[in-house]
């Protein structure tokens, strides 16, 4: 108990430190807010106003009293670029709303399809003795992690939208007009994500699996006469499937970070994009507010790993 | 002696070491040869040219504006290759000054930098790289800059473990024993016998290195046109995939080809090390 209350003190302590970070960082950059939201050719008067609108005037520590403790009450602030109803500046939560569950939901399908496929592939993986097999799943692993996300992406497309015709390329729903429609669409980026995810996890328990195969207990188990079978399920993959959730808590924050980028490819409205167009724009309320947010997720499921890591494992209870 | 790199200890071929470096030899003579001479100029436009097939002539064909596409691949593939060579180059040294010092001596020091470089390392690097170049700006410059901060956790962390396992070894407590000054110890004793595993973390470094830089130039914040990326030609071969897959094969093909020559080539050093097949 003492163990989680210590780390949920660093985990709060972490995210302070990010937000301390994300908001100096872009104080410090070169270049005036106002000059390139107005234009060069604005009246002085007319920049002191949005100057002080924006909060600009004041000292930087209180402006960051200011942002940290309006996003705990969930006012994110106002974008640069964007604008509701051609004057007012859109407020960044209006901006983030509604693309925020395209991005979860990628990630996911994504997560979803890389532990369906891998784990019986990995547990099979080490269960052979099938050289041709092995030889195939280690290229064929080793060749999916050499492929990046987005050139994937591109030949999903190809594969399954130009060739075989499972959907057509662009033609995105929302998940709030057809949730049926979206997914089905969701699920080709979502491939796109999993499969250099699935090569790696394969991988991983694979090895995990035939390092554990080694041990004492299972030369011992043989010797009792336990079948190759119950060795594998009943004993030797509650071990071997130990580091993988570790190493699924990593995949997690690379499937976000692969998101982004094929988001970019199937032009999915998700945070990804955003993001990217923010940084395009130098539209920094909006940028400060996502890689607040997606340091969060990190950070956040890397805990949740570590709490699900102690309850499997007794050894680590006893300390 | 040629022959002996190329063989583990136990005399047999390493296949792994052989690929790779026939891989690499291929990505470095055409990144080479590129500063020099390419088959077409990269940026020839010509109308009557659009959209060809693979042919002798041109043999990944041609894009939407009749450009080579084969010349701007080579092109392409010399700046990617030397933004990752200044990459692994930036963040390898800054690995190892950092590294070897707070590996060695320990203490408070040792404990804030890794505080710090567990904190990025468990961030996606992407986001990093995306992060230092919002703040900097685009540009060919800021992508080495943004790669070299986003990769130089990881280097850290492997050269700190090498000289913690070996400053305590016994040559080491000799040579102390016998007054050699610190720096001595630190990159004469030490510092050589960390480079087995080093290699393999640069070349690691490599693999993480083409992937991200295709990644930001694919996203349109990398290097900027006209100079030809192979991730800005794939975003914007995805128009055409449709009447011209081989527009974004070509490239694409070309980072999978990059990316598992390094890939192979630190598993063949890997095996050597380990003296296993």
């Amino acid at each position: 108990m003492t163990y989680i209350l210590k780390k949920i003190a660093t985990l709060i302590i972490t995210l302070f430190l990010v937000s301390v970070l994300a908001f100096l960082a872009f104080q410090i950059i070169p270049g005036d807010v106002v000059t390139s939201i107005l234009g060069t050719e604005a009246t002085p008067e007319r920049e002191d106003a949005l100057r002080a609108e924006l909060g600009l005037d004041k000292p930087p520590v209180e402006r960051y009293i200011n942002w940290a403790t309006g996003v705990l009450r969930g006012d994110f602030g106002k974008s640069y670029r964007y604008s509701k109803n051609m004057n007012e500046m859109m407020p960044v939560a209006d901006l983030i709303g509604d693309k925020l569950p395209v991005t979860l939901w990628l990630a996911l399908l994504s997560l979803i399809l890389t532990i369906l496929i891998s784990i019986p592939l990995g547990v099979l993986w080490a269960g052979t003795k099938n050289k041709f097999f092995d030889g195939i799943l280690n290229v064929l692993t080793q060749g999916s992690m050499a492929v990046p996300a987005f050139f994937l992406g591109i030949l999903v497309t190809y594969l399954f939208g130009i060739i075989f015709k499972a959907f057509i390329p662009g033609s995105y729903v929302g998940y709030k007009d057809d949730f049926p429609g979206f997914i089905s669409y969701m699920i080709f980026p979502a491939i796109a994500i999993a499969i250099p995810k699935t090569g790696m996890t394969a991988r991983f328990l694979r090895n995990s699996t035939l390092t554990e195969l080694k041990s004492d207990y299972v030369r011992t188990a043989k010797s009792k006469g336990v079948t190759d079978g119950h060795i594998l399920f009943k004993h030797v993959l509650r071990n071997a499937m130990l580091p993988v959730v570790t190493f699924l808590g990593m995949i997690i924050a690379e499937v976000v970070a692969g998101s982004i980028v094929v988001e970019q490819v199937f032009a999915l409205p998700g945070i990804g994009r955003l993001l990217i167009s923010a940084i395009s724009t130098r539209d920094f309320p909006v940028v400060e507010i996502l890689i607040l947010y997606i340091t969060m997720v990190v950070i956040i499921v890397y805990f949740i790993v570590d709490i699900i890591y102690r309850i499997l494992d007794p050894r680590i209870r006893v300390e | 002696m040629i022959n002996s790199v190329f063989r583990t200890k136990d005399g047999k071929l390493n296949t792994y070491l052989v690929i790779g470096a026939s891989m690499a030899a291929v990505v470095i003579i055409l990144s080479v040869l590129s500063i020099f001479w390419t088959p077409y100029s990269p940026t020839a436009m010509s109308a009557a040219q659009r959209f060809k097939a693979p042919t002798f002539a041109h043999i990944f064909g041609t894009d939407n504006f009749g450009r080579d596409i084969f010349s701007r691949v080579m092109k392409a593939i010399g700046t990617s290759f030397l933004i990752s060579v200044f990459v692994v180059l930036i963040s390898g040294t800054a690995g190892i000054l950092i590294g070897s010092v707070t590996g060695y001596f320990g203490g408070i020091i040792d404990t804030v930098v890794m505080r710090v470089v567990d904190a990025i390392n468990g961030f996606p690097s992407i986001l990093l790289a995306l992060v230092v170049i919002s703040l900097l700006g685009k540009g060919r410059a800021n992508v080495v800059l943004a790669l070299a901060i986003a990769f130089t956790p990881s280097f850290v962390r492997i050269v700190r473990g090498e000289f913690i396992r070996l400053r305590d070894a016994d040559y080491i407590i000799r040579a102390r024993l016998m007054g050699a000054k610190k720096t001595r110890i630190l990159f004469l004793h030490i510092l050589p016998n960390i480079f087995s595993t080093f290699w393999v973390s640069v070349t690691i470094g490599f693999n993480n290195a083409i992937l991200a830089e295709s990644g930001l130039s694919y996203l349109g914040i990398g290097v900027q046109a006209p100079d030809a990326t192979l991730g800005s030609m794939l975003s914007d071969a995805q128009g055409y995939l449709g009447t011209a897959p081989w527009y974004a094969l070509a490239p694409g093909l070309t980072i999978v080809w990059m990316v598992l020559s390094a890939a192979m080539l630190s598993e063949g050093i890997s095996r050597r090390k380990k003296g296993v097949r």
